[in-house]
């Protein structure tokens, strides 16, 4: 699903310049739930930003779902992070204006969908997090695990091909952290792929697979036994 | 770009920031609506200018006799100078191809009774050709004719406001009014553009009233009417041809700036008009700056609108947003709120408008206040022109924002 060869990054700080990604060689099949683990300054945050299509790299290819992923410009970009990605942040980022559902149905309203559908989309998606009664609530009127929920409604909603979670749980205290694991395993066991990154041991350990980045490079690659959260929601 | 679903996303928006669109409309709102105001207030003032002509003819010298200041001939300065019916004559003989007509005018004020009805008027004793200089305008009867001139009548045409203060509901028609103790016979009933000022007065034959006067032939003022086809320099040259014909037959000394006088209504006029032009300017120089004031802020409020939905622009970006949705969006809200509050402006100002415009003309000077509705209209036009070029700058830079950056957590 994605591919990555030899992907290179740095930024340019007045003079100096900063190597961030030092060759990235990465596989990650259709199906798989990986964790991207590193401290902070192991170019984690650079990595999920190139695979969002958020950043480019200066050297090296990446492959989305066998598309070649090149000379973005920025209308390009959005189309195919509309397309191809979902979205999941530590800060839940929704607009705060609108309600749960309009929050879910925003990525339908950018893919041309018609209101009528993309409400009716929403709503299922909001149901499949358990959210549907909380559909006309604001964001200020919901927890914080709700919040992540219904980001990961929104995110699922356009139907990616790729989840990208940036720290999902990072804002969150470990029972809500443990609630969202389990939908995010839930998620891909219907069979979506997922990425996660996040500097936590335990939820690390919850994804199949444990990609450990250190100095622009990955160090380890490995993968595990997931630990599979109980679903009680 | 204008399809339904966008503009519902845009109303969305707006329904759900008040304070923003509020803000922002109530800006574009003042300043047209002080706009409107201010532009009505200076075509007020320009009317009230024009008014103190439009009921005289502009084509018209008015010549009066002074007193001399200079001695000349044997005379002796302080000469108190007469004008008389003999000088028509010759005016009209030595200066045919100017003149359209002529007229003498004798004023005196005079206590007028009918029935036990008084009040102090003035009467104006003047020939038949006084009509068209004063745009007298006839409602009953006729004005002074010829024959009256040279029979002498008794006769009298009187203001409406005579004619309503004296006679009431009563026809005045043919009935005896007591001017200064003699009968006059009602012939006429007159209004004017000048209004109630005007319509006070009573026209009566010149004759008439040399001939209570001792019979004389003395005449107050002299109204010329030129043809307007000699235009201004024509008019500048006939007054000066006729000062100098007046002051040779009168014996004044050519250089004496007293003895006769010549008012030249049309010059009057000019000063009038350059005055008015001038409260113009000054009027549009106001206006237009009330415009810019409300440009600079609906630009101050597009890049503070842009500023707070910085990260709500990355978000959307994130959720596949193209830069052009992004744009569009912030100009197609700030275009709307404009135009919604623009033309709420625009309509609260013309009402007010109408609804004071006749309160200010006692005491301010401003009568009939309007405001031109193209002018109005392209003012409001401007200002969403530029209400969406200073949005169009900060959500460019928006759109052009890497929604990571947007949504970095601070």
């Amino acid at each position: 699903m994605i591919k990555l060869k030899s992907l290179h990054k740095s930024y340019k700080t007045g003079t100096t310049s900063l190597h961030v990604l030092k060759g990235i060689n990465l596989n990650v099949e259709k199906g798989e739930l990986v964790a991207i683990m590193g401290s902070s300054g192991s170019g984690k945050s650079t990595l999920l930003n190139i695979l969002g299509m958020l950043d480019i790299a200066d050297e090296g290819s990446y492959y989305l779902d066998n598309v070649l992923i090149e000379n973005l410009n920025e209308k390009k970009a959005a189309k195919y992070r509309n397309l191809f990605l979902g979205f999941v942040f530590q800060s839940f980022n929704l607009i705060n204006y609108k309600n749960a559902l309009e929050n879910v149905a925003l990525p339908l309203y950018y893919q041309g969908m018609s209101r009528k559908d993309r409400q009716k989309q929403a709503m299922e998606y909001l149901d499949s997090v358990s959210l549907k009664p909380w559909a006309t609530h604001l964001p200020s009127e919901l927890s914080g695990g709700q919040k992540q929920r219904v980001a990961i409604a929104r995110a699922m909603a356009s139907k990616p091909k790729v989840l990208l979670a940036d720290e999902p749980t990072g804002a969150l205290d470990s029972t809500t952290s443990y609630e969202i694991m389990g939908l995010i395993q839930k998620i891909n066991n219907e069979g979506k792929t997922i990425l996660v990154v996040t500097h936590e041991k335990d939820i690390a350990k919850m994804c199949k697979r444990i990609v450990t980045l250190k100095d622009g490079v990955i160090v380890e690659d490995k993968k595990i036994k997931q630990v599979i959260v109980k679903q009680n929601v | 770009m204008f399809s339904r679903d966008s503009w519902q996303e845009i109303f969305e928006t707006i329904k759900k920031n008040k304070l923003r669109t509020i803000l922002s409309g109530f800006t574009v709102a003042l300043g047209i609506f002080i706009f409107v105001i201010l532009s009505g207030f200076g075509n007020g003032l320009q009317n009230t200018f024009k008014e103190f002509f439009v009921d005289d003819a502009t084509n018209v010298l008015r010549i009066f006799p002074g007193r001399t200041s200079k001695p000349y001939k044997g005379f002796k300065a302080k000469r108190r100078i007469e004008l008389k019916n003999s000088d028509i004559e010759d005016i009209k003989i030595n200066f045919p191809l100017f003149l359209e007509y002529i007229s003498p005018r004798i004023s005196r004020s005079a206590s007028v009774k009918y029935n036990n009805k008084s009040d102090n008027y003035t009467t104006r004793a003047v020939a038949p050709s006084h009509q068209a200089s004063e745009k007298t305008i006839i409602m009953k009867g006729r004005f002074i004719n010829e024959a009256d001139i040279k029979d002498k009548t008794k006769y009298a045409v009187i203001g409406r406001k005579v004619a309503n203060d004296l006679f009431g509901d009563e026809d005045p028609m043919g009935k005896y009014l007591d001017v200064g103790k003699i009968a006059f016979k009602v012939i006429g009933v007159f209004q004017d553009a000048g209004g109630d000022n005007e319509e006070s007065f009573i026209y009566i034959p010149y004759t008439t009233r040399q001939l209570i006067e001792k019979a004389n032939d003395k005449v107050d003022q002299i109204i010329i009417a030129y043809k307007p086809s000699i235009g201004h320099s024509g008019a500048v040259s006939l007054e000066k041809k006729l000062r100098l014909f007046l002051k040779k037959k009168k014996s004044i000394d050519p250089t004496d700036q007293s003895g006769i006088f010549i008012r030249n209504v049309a010059d009057e006029l000019k000063r009038n008009e350059d005055f008015a032009g001038v409260l113009e300017a000054i009027v549009i120089f106001v206006a237009i700056g009330t415009l810019i004031a409300g440009i600079i802020g609906i630009s101050n409020i597009m890049v503070f609108v842009v500023k707070e939905r910085t990260k709500e622009l990355g978000i959307r970006k994130a959720l596949g947003a193209s830069p052009k949705s992004v744009i569009s969006m912030i100009l197609q809200e700030s275009v709307f709120i404009t135009l919604i509050s623009g033309y709420f402006g625009l309509a609260s100002g013309i009402f007010l408008l109408r609804n004071i415009g006749t309160a200010l003309e006692e005491d301010y000077f401003i009568k009939n206040p309007y405001v031109d509705l193209s002018t109005a209209i392209v003012s409001t036009f401007i200002l969403i022109v530029f209400g969406a070029i200073a949005g169009y700058i900060p959500a460019k830079r928006a759109a052009r924002i890497k929604p990571i950056i947007a949504l970095r957590d601070e």
